[in-house]
């Protein structure tokens, strides 16, 4: 497969969120306000970079009985690196992202490409496929993050965009309108994507 | 500790603090096995099970490994481990001494592991400061929400599957925001505990 396209079709035909709905509990938890997702979104690119890497070039030395818990392991790994630097640099955002930094290691988009393509395919196809994903993700994520924050709080990445008089709709900034406003996307974005394949 | 604080840990675990619909743990779970309302119950045992043996193991290593180390850091890693394992332990002894509850749980056995409610479970029991007793009972209160929230939720999709949908909103998306009208269902129960 050309790299152009492992690397676009983790950015819209399969896209982790909208397609494959992998990952669904950081993203549905954190998109309550644009920052936070973003923040989330690069988080979980980096842990699948680093992953992806070192599975891909281990991938002939890994038994393949045992390579489950070994990924788990080599993601684990990364994710502890992300958590310090984030609690060290980015206290902030290490505070609202909370329990969902150590849990980016049962994120099923990780583990999912690291089964189904790092183990399988060189490194630079490897790192092509994490970028692709990644950005899908966090894409997919910021999105959904700009839409409950303008509802929800009436502002985008912390600017407030209406005036006093704007009432701000709760509901999108609490779990109910989590999974609201991520159904409605997803239906967008199959009516986009069915329109583009007649 | 008196029996009073335990019941409010079992209350907000199971109705307030909802692991599936407040927290967002165990989505994957809750989407993609709760097409039957039996599987969804079988998946709701097996992990009834792991949730609170991987609490007990993982507050004991915590507390004699991880923290007279004074390793934390190595928190996650050593809790997913000690889930894998678990899970596979759980697993064979399964096959062992009943098969047909083995085959009737099938692939959801080892899907397990990848459930962010339990890795999230223990992370929670070790941040509230729980006691051991506390995370027992945090623990069979958060797995009695799981089951709940999926049964409940397998029960309304048996419905769907033959409801008039747009293209559009088929699997997933209906999913959701039938999904979404039962977390505000559940935001009822907030002034509870």
């Amino acid at each position: 497969m050309k790299l152009t396209n492992i690397f676009s079709r983790g950015l819209v035909m399969d896209n982790p969120v909208f397609v494959q709905a992998l990952g669904m509990c950081p993203i549905l938890a954190v998109t309550n306000t644009a920052f936070n997702s973003l923040g989330m979104g690069m988080a979980t690119t980096s842990v699948l970079l680093g992953s992806n890497i070192v599975i891909s070039l281990l991938r002939k030395s890994i038994p393949a009985k045992i390579r489950i818990p070994c990924f788990i392991v080599v993601i684990a790994t990364f994710v502890t690196m992300v958590g310090m630097i984030l609690e060290a640099y980015f206290p902030d955002l290490n505070q609202s992202l909370g329990i969902f930094v150590p849990l980016i290691v049962v994120n099923c988009l990780i583990l999912g490409r690291a089964e189904s393509f790092a183990s399988k395919n060189s490194l630079v196809g490897s790192v092509t496929d994490a970028i692709g994903m990644g950005l899908g993700f966090t894409g997919a994520l910021v999105v959904l993050g700009m839409v409950r924050e303008t509802f929800g709080f009436g502002s985008l990445f912390d600017m407030q965009l209406f005036g006093e008089a704007f009432e701000p709709m709760a509901l999108m900034a609490m779990p109910p309108g989590a999974f609201l406003a991520l159904g409605i996307l997803m239906a967008a974005f199959n009516k986009i994507v069915y329109a583009k394949l007649k | 500790m008196s029996a009073s604080s335990i019941f409010v840990i079992l209350v907000s675990a199971i109705f307030v603090n909802n692991f599936v619909l407040s927290r967002f743990l165990g989505i994957c779970p809750f989407l993609g096995v709760s097409r039957k309302v039996e599987t969804s119950f079988g998946m709701g045992m097996a992990v009834t099970f792991v949730m609170t043996m991987a609490s007990i193991i993982t507050f004991l290593a915590q507390r004699f490994i991880l923290e007279s180390l004074g390793i934390e850091y190595m928190q996650t890693i050593v809790f997913i481990l000690v889930i894998a394992s678990l899970v596979q332990l759980v697993e064979m002894v399964i096959q062992k001494t009943s098969p047909t509850l083995y085959q009737s749980l099938g692939v959801y056995l080892p899907l397990i592991t990848t459930n962010c409610a339990v890795l999230g479970l223990t992370i929670l029991n070790i941040q509230n400061q729980y006691n051991l007793i506390e995370t027992i009972f945090h623990a069979i209160g958060a797995a009695i929400g799981f089951t709940l929230a999926i049964v409940l939720f397998a029960a309304i999709r048996e419905r769907l599957e033959l409801a008039d949908l747009p293209l559009e909103f088929k699997g997933f998306p209906i999913a959701l925001i039938t999904a979404g009208l039962m977390s505000l269902a559940f935001m009822g129960f907030i002034g509870l505990v």
